[in-house]
C-alpha cells in the first residue's frame, strides 16, 4: 500500500488528469442516459396500452440488467457496428443497464394514475392523445424521473467498467491502480465517481419533489 | 348504462339514440364534447387547478381565454364557489363537497344539453350530501337540461327526479313520476319502498 488515506497530494498534483477523466465520465453518462431517455420514455408509453409488449420488453430490459457488466463489454466488443474498442462500446452497453429503471417507472407511473381521472377525462371527450400527453404524462413524471434517477446513479457506477474496453473516463485510474496496487490511483477514481453519484442524485431528487403532483 | 350514452361502450344489440342518432354513428368524441359527465371520486385532474379543471372543456374546444375565463368564474359561482377564493386551487386543497361541486361545474363547462351524473353524492358525508341534493334540485330547475342521474338512494331519486326509473338485473322494472312511484306494486318497488319505511325521518 503505497498512500495512506490522509495522502491528498497525489489528487492536488494530478488534478488536471482527473478533471480531464471526470469530464469524460460525465459525457459518457451524459450520452447514455439521454439516449436510454430517448428509448425507454416513449417505448414505455406504447406498451402502456398493450399487456403483450409490455411483459416482452419489460422481460428483455430485464435481462441486460442481469448481465455482469464487465461481461456485457467484453460480449459487445466482437459485435459490428455498435462494437469494438471505445466509448461507442461502453455506451450502447450503458444504454441497455439504464433502460429497465427507466423503462419500468414510466410504464408504472403512467398506468398507476387513479382510474376515476381517467374515466373522467375519456368521458369529457378527450382523445387518447390528449389523454396520454395531458393527463397521464403529467401525472407520471415524477415517477418517471425517479426511474432516470436511479438508472444515472448505476449508470455513473458502471461507467467506470467502461475503462476496461478504452472508454475512458473515472475508471481510467481505477484500473490502473488495482493493476499497480496504488490505493491513490483508485481513491483518484472512485471519490469523483461517487461525488458524480451522489450530486446527481441530490439534483434529480429535487427535481422529482418539484414536479411531484398531490 | 351511462357509458353506453356517451359512447364509452357501443351496444352489443339494439342502438342507443342521442339527439335521433345512434351513439354508433356518433364521432364518439363530438357526442362527448356535448354531454357533461359527473362521478362519484369527482376525478378531478390533480395536477390541474380548480379554474384550469372547469375549463377543461373549453379549452379541448379552443375558446378564447377572456370568453372561458368567464365562463369558469360564472360557473363556479353557480355552483356556490367563491372563483376568487376557489379558482388557483389544487383538487387536494378541496373538501369533499367542494370537489364535487367543482366536478358538476366542469361538466356544465360548455353548456352540453345532457348531463350524465354516476351516484355524484354517494361519497359525500350526509350533512353534505342533503346540502348538494337542494341546491342541485333548483340548480337543474334552473338549467333545463337533460339529465340522467344514476343513484341507489330512493330518496335522492324521489327527490331530485321528474321520472324515475328502476332496473333491476339490467332491465326496466318500472318507470314513474316520483308521486307515483311508492304507490306501484311491483315487488321490486314494494322492496325500496319498504327499506325507506324502517329508516324513521324520512319525511323531510
Amino acid at each position: 500500500m503505497s498512500a495512506g488515506l490522509g495522502d491528498w497530494s497525489f489528487f492536488v498534483e494530478h488534478r488536471a488528469e482527473i478533471l480531464g477523466a471526470t469530464l469524460e465520465h460525465v459525457e459518457l453518462v451524459l450520452i447514455s442516459m439521454l439516449i436510454a431517455m430517448l428509448i425507454a420514455v416513449p417505448l414505455g408509453m406504447f406498451i402502456v396500452q398493450r399487456p403483450a409488449l409490455r411483459a416482452v420488453s419489460i422481460g428483455i430490459a430485464n435481462v441486460f440488467q442481469t448481465i455482469p457488466s464487465l461481461a456485457l463489454f467484453g460480449f459487445l466488443i466482437p459485435i459490428p457496428f455498435i462494437g469494438g474498442i471505445g466509448k461507442r462500446t461502453a455506451i450502447v452497453a450503458l444504454v441497455l443497464y439504464a433502460l429497465l429503471p427507466i423503462l419500468r417507472n414510466t410504464y408504472v407511473g403512467l398506468s398507476g394514475i387513479d382510474p376515476s381521472v381517467l374515466e373522467a377525462a375519456e368521458a369529457m371527450g378527450m382523445t387518447s392523445a390528449q389523454i396520454l400527453f395531458r393527463v397521464r404524462f403529467p401525472l407520471a413524471l415524477s415517477i418517471i424521473l425517479a426511474g432516470i434517477r436511479t438508472a444515472t446513479i448505476i449508470t455513473i457506477g458502471i461507467a467506470t467498467i467502461g475503462a476496461a474496453i478504452g472508454a475512458g473516463g473515472l475508471g481510467t485510474f481505477i484500473f490502473r491502480g488495482v493493476a499497480l496496487v496504488s490505493d491513490s490511483l483508485i481513491l483518484a477514481g472512485a471519490i469523483p465517481a461517487a461525488l458524480l453519484a451522489l450530486i446527481a442524485d441530490f439534483l434529480l431528487g429535487l427535481l422529482e419533489r418539484r414536479l411531484r403532483v398531490a | 348504462m351511462l357509458r353506453l350514452i356517451n359512447a364509452m361502450l357501443l351496444p352489443s344489440q339494439g342502438q342507443v339514440l342521442v339527439e335521433g342518432r345512434a351513439t354508433a354513428e356518433w364521432d364518439p368524441i363530438r357526442l362527448r364534447r356535448g354531454i357533461g359527465y359527473v362521478i362519484q371520486e369527482a376525478g378531478l385532474f390533480p395536477h390541474f387547478t380548480v379554474a384550469e379543471n372547469v375549463a377543461l372543456v373549453p379549452s379541448l374546444e379552443k375558446w378564447e381565454r377572456g370568453r372561458t375565463e368567464a365562463r369558469v368564474a360564472e360557473l363556479l359561482r353557480l355552483v356556490g364557489l367563491e372563483p376568487g377564493e376557489f379558482e388557483g386551487r389544487r383538487p387536494r386543497e378541496l373538501s369533499g363537497g367542494q370537489r364535487q361541486r367543482v366536478g358538476v361545474a366542469r361538466a356544465l363547462a360548455a353548456d352540453p344539453p345532457i348531463l350524465l351524473m354516476d351516484e355524484p353524492f354517494g361519497a359525500l358525508d350526509p350533512v353534505t350530501r342533503a346540502e348538494l341534493q337542494r341546491e342541485f334540485r333548483a340548480l337543474a330547475q334552473r338549467l333545463g337540461k337533460t339529465i340522467v342521474f344514476v343513484t341507489h338512494d330512493l330518496r335522492e331519486a324521489l327527490m331530485l327526479a321528474s321520472r324515475i326509473v328502476l332496473l333491476e338485473t339490467g332491465r326496466i322494472v318500472a318507470v314513474a313520476p316520483p308521486q307515483e312511484f311508492l304507490q306501484l306494486k311491483h315487488p321490486e318497488v314494494r322492496a325500496f319502498a319498504a327499506s325507506l319505511e324502517t329508516h324513521p325521518g324520512v319525511t323531510e
